[in-house]
Parts: C-alpha cells; sequence; structure tokens
C-alpha cells in the first residue's frame, strides 16, 4: 500500500479532521443528556418563594416549604434582638456569617445575619446532620435541635453541642416592608 | 472467516489485559483485522446502523425513564413533563420516538438485503435465524413502547392486540387476563409493559452478540453471493470498512436528524396526543408503520383465530426461509426470474403496509382495500412456500464470476495494487 | 418474460371484477381543511410574538370559559419561543387567576358557605380549569366534554389548520338533504357535520390592546397561533437547533466521505 508523501499527509489530515470533527459533535451530542439530569423547569420555578410576613406577629416564628426544606421566618421581639447583638462574635463556636447575601469571610455578627434586625430567616436544617431544630427551646432562647442537643441562639448561631457551623441564611430581599422573596 | 488470531499486543499493558481477559483480541480480530469481502455494497452498511441504533435507543431509553412515571394516571402528564419541564427533554423523547421509526426502517433495509443476496443460505442459515429472533423482540420492545405514553393509541393499539390472545381456543380469554392483570387494559398492564420494554432492549443486545459471533464464523456473504476464495477477495475491516460504514451511518443519521428537528410527529398519530380513555374507542386503531403490513394481514382475514395464525405464520415463515429457497445460487444479480418475484414481493409488503394504514371498509379507485390486501397477503405465502421452492429448481442462473477479486479488480487480480 | 408481473397483473385484474361496494348514505367526512399561510410552519418558521399575546387575550376571554389549558404553566409565558412577557407580566397574569389554597391552620379547606379557599396564581401554578372534573364540565355543556386545549394543536390530524378550519367553518348553510342534529351546530369540517361547540367566535369578540382589527379570521388566527405555541412551546429552539446539526452533519458527511475515497482509492 504505497503512498506519495503527499498522499501520507492529506489522508492523514482527513483521518484527523474526520475524528476530530465526529468527537466534537459527540460531545455537542452528550451534552443534553447530562444537562437532563438538572433540575427541571417545573423544579426551578419553585425555586424562589414568596413570603407574607404580616401574618407574624413579634415573637412568633412560621415555617415555609423553600426548595424541599423548612424556612424560619422568626419576627424578633426587642429582647431577642438585644440578647443577639450583645454576644462576641469571638466566643462563638462558628465565627463565620453563613449568608448568603454577605461575602464568605463576613462575621457571626447579628448584623451579618438580617437584613432589618426584626426579621430573621434561617434555613431550618440543622448543620449536624439535617434533621430540623424546634423554635424557642433550648438555653438561648433559639432552637433546639432534639437529634443531638445542638442549641442556637436569637440569631441562629450554634452555641452549644455537636453542629458545626451556623444556620444558614438563604440569599432573599424585601419586596416590600410585609413581603420578602427567597431564591 | 474466523481463524488464528493475529493480534499482537504492543505495549505492556496491552499483554498484561490480554493474558486475563482477551477483550482487546477480541476487539483487534472482529473490528480491525477481519477479513471482509471487498465488493460489499451501501446494502451492507446497516448492519452497522443497527447497532447504532440500538446504542440509541437504549441511552435515550435510560435518560426517558429518569424522568418517566408508569402509572395510568400519571404517565400521560409525565411525557408532557418531559417534552416541556425537563432539560432538552423534548429532544431526547423525539430522538427515542423517531428513533424506533428509524431503527425499523434499517431492519426491514437488512432484511430485504439478505433476501436479495442469498444471505440467509448455508452455511448462514443460524444467522438468519437469530436475525428473525431479534426482529420479533424488535417488534415486541415497540408494542409495549408505544403502549407507555398512555395516549388513546397507546391504549386502544394495546386492547386490540392483547385481545388477539383470546382466540385462543378454551385457554385464550385466561391468557389475556393473565397479560392484563386485570379485566382490561388498565394500571397493572402498564407498569408490567414499562418493566418489559426496560428489559427487551439488553436482550436484544444479547441476541446481536450471537448473531454477530454467528456471522464471524463464515464471514460475510457479498453481492455476488459467491465465497471468499483467497485473501485477495477481502481487505481489512479497518479501514476500509470503518470508515464506509461511518461515512454511511453519517448519511443515516442526517435523515434521522431530518426527522427528529423538522417532521417529529411525521411517523406517529395525532390520537396519541389524546389522553387514554376507557370509555372512548377512537375511530380507527392504528400501529405504528412499521407493524402495518401484518395488521394488513390480520384484518383480512375475516375469521379472528384465523387472523391470528395467518398473521403469526407470516412471522413463522420466515424462520424456515434458509430450506424454502432451493436455488444453489445465493444471489439475485445472477436469478433472473427470482429477481422479478422479488421486486414484486417488495412492493406487496408496501401495498399490504398501505392497507394496513386505511381503514377496514376503505376503497382506492373504487377497489375494496380488504380485497387488495387478501390478494397481497396471498402473494406474502405463495412467495415463501411455493415461488422459493420452485423457482430455485427451474430457473436458469446467470454465469457467475470466478472470484470476488476478479470481478472488482479485473483480470489484473493475480497482482493487487500495493 | 416478466412472468412474475405478468403473474400478479392477472391476479389482480380478477380482483378488480369484484362488484363496486353499494352506495351508502351522504357522505358526512370533514371537508379537507382551509388553506392559510401560518408564521410557524416551514423549517423557517417562527410564532409571532404579538399573535401570540393577542391569541392569549382570545384564549383568556372566549375559550376559557369551558376550555382547559392544563399542560402551560404561568412561567410558560415568559420563557424563550413563547409570547414574550416579561416575568412580572407573567406574574401579575398569575396573581389574577385564584387557584385552590393548601390546608389552613385549622386544616380547613373550603369557607363557611362550603366554597374551596383559593390564593392567588403563581408562576409555578398551571392554568387552572374551568370546571373541577369531567362531569361539572358535561353539565354545563349539554353533556359534551370540551376538550383540553393545551395540546389540541398536536391531537388532530393537519394540526392547526384543522383547529383553524373548525372555528372559522360555522355559519355555512348545510347542504340539502342534511339535518342538523338538535341542540348541535353545522361545521363540515368537524367529522360527521355536527359540533357541540356553538361558534366561538365573533367580530370584535376581545379588543385587542394593540389596536389590531379583531374579525373573526384574525380572531381566529391569533389564538391559533397561540395554541400552537402551547401545543410545541419549543419548536423555536428544535428548528435552530436542527439547522445547526443539519450542517454540522452535512460537513462531517463530506469530510468522511473524502476519508472513504482515500481509504478506498488503492483496493481498486
Amino acid at each position: 500500500m504505497t503512498a506519495t508523501t503527499m498522499d501520507g499527509t492529506r489522508r492523514d489530515f482527513l483521518y484527523v479532521a474526520s475524528g476530530a470533527m465526529a468527537a466534537v459533535g459527540a460531545v455537542a451530542a452528550a451534552w443534553p443528556f447530562v444537562d437532563q439530569m438538572n433540575p427541571s423547569a417545573a423544579a426551578l420555578a419553585l425555586s424562589s418563594v414568596e413570603v407574607d410576613l404580616s401574618p407574624v406577629a413579634a415573637g412568633q416564628q412560621i415555617v415555609v416549604k423553600w426548595r424541599g426544606h423548612p424556612l424560619f421566618v422568626r419576627h424578633r421581639t426587642p429582647a431577642e434582638i438585644k440578647s443577639a447583638k450583645s454576644v462576641l462574635v469571638s466566643e462563638l463556636p462558628d465565627q463565620f456569617a453563613r449568608n448568603a447575601n454577605k461575602p464568605d469571610s463576613a462575621p457571626a455578627s447579628d448584623d451579618d445575619r438580617v437584613m432589618k434586625p426584626e426579621w430573621l430567616i434561617l434555613i431550618g436544617v440543622c448543620t449536624h446532620l439535617g434533621c430540623t431544630p424546634t423554635g424557642f427551646e433550648g438555653d438561648y432562647g433559639g432552637w433546639l435541635c432534639h437529634c443531638h442537643g445542638s442549641q442556637y441562639d436569637t440569631s441562629g448561631r450554634i452555641r452549644k453541642g455537636p453542629a458545626p457551623q451556623n444556620l444558614a441564611v438563604p440569599p432573599y430581599a424585601f419586596l416590600s416592608d410585609t413581603r420578602i422573596k427567597v431564591g | 472467516m474466523s481463524g488464528p488470531s493475529t493480534y499482537n499486543p504492543k505495549s505492556g499493558f496491552e499483554k498484561w489485559i490480554d493474558q486475563r481477559l482477551p477483550l482487546p483480541r477480541l476487539m483487534h480480530d472482529t473490528i480491525q483485522t477481519f477479513p471482509t469481502p471487498r465488493n460489499l455494497n451501501i446494502w451492507y452498511t446497516f448492519g452497522g446502523i443497527l447497532t447504532f441504533c440500538l446504542g440509541v435507543q437504549i441511552v435515550t431509553g435510560i435518560v426517558l425513564a429518569m424522568h418517566y412515571v408508569a402509572n395510568a394516571g400519571l404517565a400521560f402528564d409525565s411525557v408532557e413533563s418531559i417534552m416541556r419541564d425537563v432539560n432538552y427533554g423534548w429532544l431526547i423523547r423525539y430522538i427515542h420516538s423517531n428513533g424506533a421509526s428509524m431503527f425499523f426502517l434499517a431492519v426491514y433495509i437488512h432484511m430485504f438485503r439478505g433476501l436479495y443476496y442469498g444471505s440467509y443460505k448455508a452455511p448462514r442459515e443460524l444467522i438468519w435465524i437469530i436475525g428473525v429472533l431479534i426482529y420479533l423482540l424488535m417488534m415486541a420492545t415497540a408494542f409495549f413502547g408505544y403502549v407507555l405514553p398512555w395516549g388513546q393509541m397507546s391504549f386502544w393499539g394495546a386492547t386490540v392486540i392483547t385481545n388477539l390472545f383470546s382466540a385462543i381456543p378454551w385457554v385464550g380469554s385466561h391468557i389475556a387476563t393473565w397479560l392484563w392483570g386485570d379485566f382490561a387494559v388498565g394500571d397493572a398492564t402498564l407498569n408490567r409493559f414499562f418493566s418489559l420494554h426496560y428489559l427487551l432492549p439488553f436482550i436484544i443486545a444479547g441476541v446481536v452478540g450471537l448473531h454477530i459471533w454467528a456471522l464471524h464464523v463464515p464471514g460475510n456473504n457479498n453481492p455476488l453471493g459467491i465465497d471468499v476464495k483467497s485473501p485477495q477477495d477481502t481487505v481489512p475491516f479497518h479501514p476500509y470498512y470503518t470508515v464506509k460504514d461511518a461515512f454511511y451511518l453519517c448519511l443515516f443519521v442526517i435523515l434521522f436528524a431530518g426527522f427528529v428537528f423538522y417532521a417529529p410527529n411525521f411517523f406517529g398519530n395525532p390520537d396519541n396526543y389524546v389522553q387514554a380513555n376507557p370509555l372512548v374507542t377512537p375511530p380507527d386503531i392504528v400501529p405504528e408503520w412499521y407493524l402495518l403490513p401484518f395488521y394488513a394481514m390480520l384484518r383480512s382475514i375475516p375469521n379472528k383465530l384465523m387472523g391470528v395464525i395467518v398473521m403469526g405464520g407470516a412471522i413463522v415463515t420466515l424462520f424456515f426461509l434458509p430450506w424454502l429457497d432451493t436455488s444453489r445460487v445465493r444471489s439475485c444479480r445472477f436469478r433472473p426470474l427470482m429477481k422479478q418475484f422479488f421486486w414484486v414481493f417488495a412492493v406487496v409488503c408496501v401495498i399490504l403496509g398501505y392497507c394496513g394504514s386505511q381503514s377496514v371498509d376503505a376503497a382506492v379507485a373504487g377497489v375494496p382495500l380488504l380485497w387488495v390486501a387478501r390478494l397481497a397477503t396471498a402473494y406474502y405465502f405463495i412467495f415463501f412456500w411455493i415461488l422459493l421452492p420452485i423457482v430455485g429448481l427451474i430457473e436458469t442462473p446467470r454465469k457467475i464470476p470466478a472470484s470476488i477479486a476478479q470481478s472488482v479488480l479485473g483480470d489484473t487480480a493475480a497482482a493487487p495494487a500495493e | 418474460m416478466r412472468l412474475a408481473l405478468r403473474f400478479t397483473l392477472a391476479a389482480g385484474l380478477t380482483a378488480l371484477a369484484l362488484p363496486a361496494l353499494a352506495q351508502t348514505a351522504m357522505d358526512t367526512t370533514r371537508k379537507p381543511v382551509k388553506s392559510v399561510d401560518f408564521s410557524f410552519e416551514g423549517p423557517f418558521g417562527t410564532y409571532d410574538r404579538a399573535a401570540l399575546q393577542r391569541g392569549f387575550q382570545v384564549y383568556k376571554e372566549v375559550c376559557a370559559a369551558c376550555h382547559s389549558l392544563d399542560h402551560i404553566a404561568f412561567h410558560n409565558l415568559d420563557e424563550a419561543g413563547g409570547p414574550g412577557f416579561t416575568e412580572a407580566q407573567a406574574k401579575a397574569i398569575a396573581a389574577g387567576y385564584k387557584l385552590p389554597a393548601d390546608p389552613n391552620d385549622k386544616g380547613e379547606i373550603f369557607d363557611d358557605k362550603g366554597a374551596r379557599l383559593t390564593r392567588p396564581g403563581i408562576l409555578a401554578d398551571k392554568f387552572p380549569a374551568p370546571f373541577p372534573n369531567e362531569e361539572a364540565a358535561r353539565a354545563n355543556n349539554s353533556g359534551s366534554l370540551p376538550p383540553d386545549l393545551s395540546m389540541i394543536v398536536k391531537a388532530r390530524p393537519d394540526e392547526a389548520h384543522y383547529v383553524y378550519s373548525i372555528i372559522t367553518g360555522f355559519h355555512m348553510t348545510p347542504p340539502k338533504g342534511f339535518t342538523v342534529t338538535a341542540g348541535k351546530y353545522y361545521n363540515p369540517y368537524f367529522e360527521g357535520w355536527n359540533i357541540s361547540m356553538p361558534p366561538p367566535l365573533a367580530d370584535n369578540a376581545v379588543t385587542y390592546s394593540d389596536g389590531t382589527k379583531a374579525t373573526i379570521d384574525q380572531e381566529a388566527h391569533d389564538v391559533v397561533t397561540f395554541l400552537a405555541w402551547a401545543s410545541d412551546p419549543k419548536m423555536e429552539e428544535r428548528k435552530r437547533m436542527g439547522f445547526g446539526v443539519l450542517i454540522f452533519l452535512v460537513v462531517l458527511s463530506g469530510l468522511l466521505y473524502a476519508a472513504y475515497r482515500k481509504v478506498w482509492a488503492d483496493a481498486h
């Protein structure tokens, strides 16, 4: 099977070009099969939820479902706000804000955990192993997780127990004084 | 032709694998060096195309199964959710539904090629028989799959075909109830059809393995129908047939893409976009196009049991083909009489398909299609059971070339281009 | 020669000698669909955004009284390839609908008068149906069931042309000898010529906000465009992708053909 040098390079180029093009096509064709496992339009339509705050009186909490998780929406009393602000960040087991609306490095001071001091919005999933903590229980006036005894304060920060991190603050914004959009 | 392996592992890694599991050797012997007749034409590319189709159906099917819900109350909506909400769901669904049609288009071309070139004749009888088995499994898989979207045609097609079993004397209605899992097609039926639809393609894949294995014993037939006589008659599968198959596969995919992107519902029936309703029968119940010839045969016989027997007989006939043809010449290229009957047979199959697509009392130019279907069915059986045995005995074949190499390369066959 | 053809021809001609079927009663097969142009047909077709929005208005104000749109969610209204509402507009449309509310804190879903408690719609909701179930739909429509419209264009032969022909096929005079069934309407584009639906459209049945004259033809054109989108919201993406895919495949075949000829050049 002799071939002139010219033919040899031309055949190699053709092989390489065809093979490369087929490979590019195969990768492009593979993308829909990968992407179909990502959340569908129906799931994405539920990726944000609007919450009406007006029925929640001071000292009360409601739980709303968001992206499959419970969301704590707590209307704090002035006493709860005061006790949250009086804690030194340096004494906290987890000193980061864990707030999706702030940079990762933000400290866990109460100011970095809320937008309006009377409204505390948290993802109600214990950062230990994922149980839902119970509100208005525990030594710190916040939450107590009955699974393994983690206790959170009135800013949702971990104070005692095995949970490694503060309760996370989801991305949210105030649409009006009485309405927030989470996610 | 299978012979001793010529595989020589080059790297240490290849040698290590080869000593423990001769898979690279198998790949090398079957895809790389396998001696293949040098005169294979376009009609011989459809085996590779079919393998591609099977792969596409399995991959798209598994992905669809991630989103589909096999419950009579939810199935239809889950398919619409795939079409509207799942990322690229519409694309994957249309590839799967049109892929089934492309799969059958390719299998019919593949079967007709085998018929024309005598690929079913000794020593390749078992390849043909395994192939008919694959065809049967494909029809079962397609039937189960068509029920899954739970549209009107899904439901009523399932009702008609499963009711055929009740034609069997004494045990028929019990078999039908057993198939349904209920007193009629319903949720129980849908669930088991989904399970079987998921299972059968993997059985098909295994049987395809046997099909290719059986082929690799004698090696490929070729358009001349004469045996390979020397190495000059063959070329290594790679690169000659890998590149040829790749090219023709690409053309096939162009046709496939044309349907998927520009006419995705061409092969379908609008009634299947209406949710199944057990209380409302559509005016015309029609299966997918690839089952129409058999549907026409079934409806052409006025007696229910006989209709089932004739339809089943048409498929069973295919198993006997290697022994029905008495000709000692394989390829219709050299069989001037059989060639004509072959083409009439091909046209008759298309006519049967057309008859199956129309309503039972339809007529064309005053001719009732029912009678056309009866004549066509008669020809189908006459072709296999009467023409094939007789023509092989009375026909004078044309002169057959001495060898493939001589036919392809001319009289300079002795000194192949080097 | 041509023995096979002669044999088959003889058999075929024998079949033709059979007597033709007797004439039946008046043939009420539906008329062939009307010829009309839609912007979304053909390989490069797209949906006319303005027509989609006008069509949505026609659906909302005329059809939605009886016909559900089960598979369309409010968030589809602001998606690419659709009517082109903004997210805020789609949200506002959603909020205008009442959806069944979840149980309240007391676990109730009905109010004191027995009416179902409701909440405003959100983007994630699907369009609510005008009737709670098939029986209620039939009771309100003289025993007939108005079909869901979210797939109607794909669910009928000749698709958009069929739907267009039906809704503009009223007010015609039945031929002599044909009696319209009591309670139904004459529409020759419907199989059997008796349709349960009263003529849905009239001139100026809606007032278009963009000032377009609302003739029956215009309303039909717009609502069919909207319903075509409802049946096939991914059409534009599909045709766009198809163009790219086919170009790619044609180029790839060209390369593969050249490679094939090169490999086989020395085999002859």
